[in-house]
């Protein structure tokens, strides 16, 4: 179980840094997203892994550690609404800049935008 | 157990709830309202200053749990300095933003307050998952806050300080996993008691999280690596939020100096002073980077923005010589440049509302209102910032260079901390002479006028930096005894046996 739980957080996190590095927004809120859930998945495992075993001591031989569990609800929590906040910040900047890469502008538009005018975007599109 | 400890928690919390159902009430109620709630904030941490000062530790325990098994806030001398230096920044940058960044939102004030709230939560909790939670209500509140204005300036750079804080979050949890996985426990206190004694099988698991916990921090206080996102949002963001800003970084140093002087500090014992040899030339490398930043500045926003960036390695370098005198020192400076700085952004937001379409680029332009009044203002905050006598930078940066015990470090301190004073002073007298001196022919379309709380917001920040002169000397006495009473971790951990109520009748 060690083994396959390890891979899964393993994947998650490769695949959320790999996402987070691209320059679409679109990726980079989905990286972000599978990021947070393997960190989830990880911080639940710091209370080790054991199935059949409840978080209360006395009602099983064997009991979980309810710590952890309590972190990953939080941390959930603070994550789902993290994620809708900045779903709505990339579309307001895909709706400011009339483009999804994450610096408003993309590298062949900037370049353009270099040799017809000194102005940054925010002034020119107005 | 002291119920005064949730004061400053749950002044602004009470306050911004009710600025959120106040939406739609007259603008004038919103803000008597807004500003006595600051206000109130101020006169608890006075309060709690003053308790704090007797040197003992003050612990209460939520909902009667004792630690380490519920959550606990902590009041030391550093937890109520830092509390008192951000109430006191608060209320004047609210000051400041009544007339001009109120009016675009309806939500500036409840925002403002929920940030308050994340950062007092910050300073006084004493648990690092609650920590973890703290930073994210500041941070979410600060998301609103640097999008707050008209216009469609912000939000780029907003999209880079978003996504990278909250990857900065994911590595905060990761961290804190790693460590409550080997120590089975989040409670500062009861960390610092199991560290030491961690058999060297669970060591490296151990450390490994500290390191990413330093990154963390080192990302919220901009040290070199992680420090490229800063001066582009402070730069961007309306004046008063760039001045309540000037304290986000001190959150991130202020959770530096509290985990790697308990937690990893000398008493750590196979882990003590962890990452502190990296931190001390990181600390200067982010010296020598923000005032070649400064330099390179053209608009004053940005060179304010890299001066913070520039005060944040000054503190590190200052707090990575591991001893008390370095500690008391970089405390010493971190009051006065988190006031300096703020002040200073909102002089430059000032000068900008007087220069027309120039707005805040060194370039020359048609002379501007008030222009005696202004310059005198910015003339000061420089001669602060810069660190020339008589004013507070000066014996601030005084005590961190006599702190350096001599030898190479204090070699490569004096020279990066000179030179950085040097070469900022050159920026400041560069873009002052060109902003304030050249002026060409013409005239400038309606300038704002100077009104009451913008005059009163700048000049008193930028006033403190004299009062800190008067009062260098009980100041300095403060953080002498803060810095002793960091070193004794011990006191720290008795707050472990703080009796619950009820406890002693049974």
């Amino acid at each position: 179980m060690e083994l396959a739980f390890a891979l899964i957080i393993g994947s998650l996190t490769f695949a959320g840094v790999y996402l987070v590095l691209r320059a679409r927004t679109f990726p980079v809120v989905v990286g972000l997203t599978l990021l947070s859930y393997g960190v989830n998945l990880f911080l639940f495992s710091t209370g080790r892994l054991m199935s059949g075993a409840q978080p209360i001591i006395g009602s099983t031989d064997t009991y979980s550690d309810p710590l952890p569990q309590a972190l990953v609800l939080t941390a959930i929590v603070i994550g789902f609404a993290m994620t809708a906040f900045v779903v709505v910040l990339s579309l307001r900047t895909r709706a400011d800049t009339g483009d999804d890469h994450v610096d408003g502008t993309s590298e062949t538009e900037r370049t353009q935008d270099q040799s017809t005018t000194d102005l940054p975007r925010e002034e020119t599109g107005q | 157990m002291n119920h005064w400890l949730t004061a400053p928690v749950l002044i602004p919390l009470i306050g911004a709830f009710l600025q959120v159902f106040m939406g739609y009430a007259p603008l004038s109620l919103r803000r008597t309202l807004g500003l006595a709630t600051t206000g109130l904030l101020l006169v608890s941490t006075v309060f709690l200053l003053m308790m704090a000062d007797d040197g003992s530790y003050r612990a209460y325990a939520f909902g009667n749990w004792a630690p380490p098994f519920g959550i606990v806030l902590v009041l030391d001398r550093l937890a109520a300095l830092m509390l008192f230096i951000t109430a006191l920044l608060a209320l004047f940058c609210h000051l400041f933003s009544l007339g001009r960044t109120d009016v675009s939102s309806r939500q500036f004030h409840a925002l403002f307050l929920f940030q308050l709230m994340g950062l007092n939560m910050a300073f006084l909790t004493g648990d690092l998952f609650n920590l973890f939670v703290a930073f994210e209500v500041l941070l979410i509140a600060s998301y609103g806050l640097l999008l707050h204005g008209e216009g469609t300036a912000r939000t780029v750079p907003g999209l880079h300080y978003v996504v990278l804080n909250l990857a900065g979050s994911a590595l905060f949890l990761i961290s804190v996993g790693m460590i409550y996985s080997v120590t089975g426990t989040l409670n500062m206190a009861d960390l610092a008691r199991i560290i030491p004694t961690l058999n060297s099988g669970d060591l490296p698991l151990v450390e490994a999280g500290g390191m990413i916990l330093l990154v963390v921090f080192a990302l919220k206080a901009a040290l070199l690596p992680l420090t490229f996102w800063l001066p582009k949002a402070y730069a961007s963001a309306t004046a008063p939020v760039a001045a309540l800003f000037a304290v986000m970084t001190k959150v991130g140093v202020y959770a530096i100096i509290r985990v790697y002087t308990l937690i990893f500090g000398e008493n750590a014992g196979a882990l003590a002073n962890l990452g502190m040899d990296w931190v001390f030339p990181l600390a200067l490398l982010t010296m020598v980077v923000g005032v070649i930043g400064m330099m390179g500045s053209s608009g004053l926003r940005t060179m304010v923005a890299w001066q913070v960036v520039v005060s944040v390695g000054t503190i590190l370098a200052a707090f990575s010589l591991v001893s008390e005198a370095g500690l008391s020192s970089a405390l010493f400076y971190t009051v006065h440049t988190t006031w300096v700085a703020a002040g200073l952004f909102l002089v430059v937001d000032l000068i900008a509302a007087q220069r027309g379409s120039a707005g805040d680029k060194i370039v020359t332009a048609p002379r501007m209102r008030n222009r005696t009044f202004i310059s005198v203002m910015f003339m000061l905050g420089a001669v602060s910032a810069a660190g020339l006598p008589p004013l507070s930078g000066f014996f601030a940066k005084l005590l961190i260079m006599s702190a350096a015990v001599p030898g190479l470090q204090m070699a490569a301190l004096w020279a990066v901390i000179l030179l950085a004073g040097f070469l900022s002073l050159v920026a400041y007298s560069r873009a002052g002479s060109i902003v304030f001196w050249r002026n060409v022919d013409g005239h400038i379309g309606q300038p704002e006028r100077l009104n009451f709380p913008h005059t009163v917001g700048a000049g008193a920040l930028i006033a403190m930096s004299i009062a800190i002169v008067f009062a260098a000397g009980p100041l300095s006495d403060y953080t002498d005894a803060t810095a002793e009473q960091l070193r004794d971790t011990s006191a720290y951990i008795g707050i472990l046996d703080t009796p619950m109520v009820g406890e002693d009748e049974s």
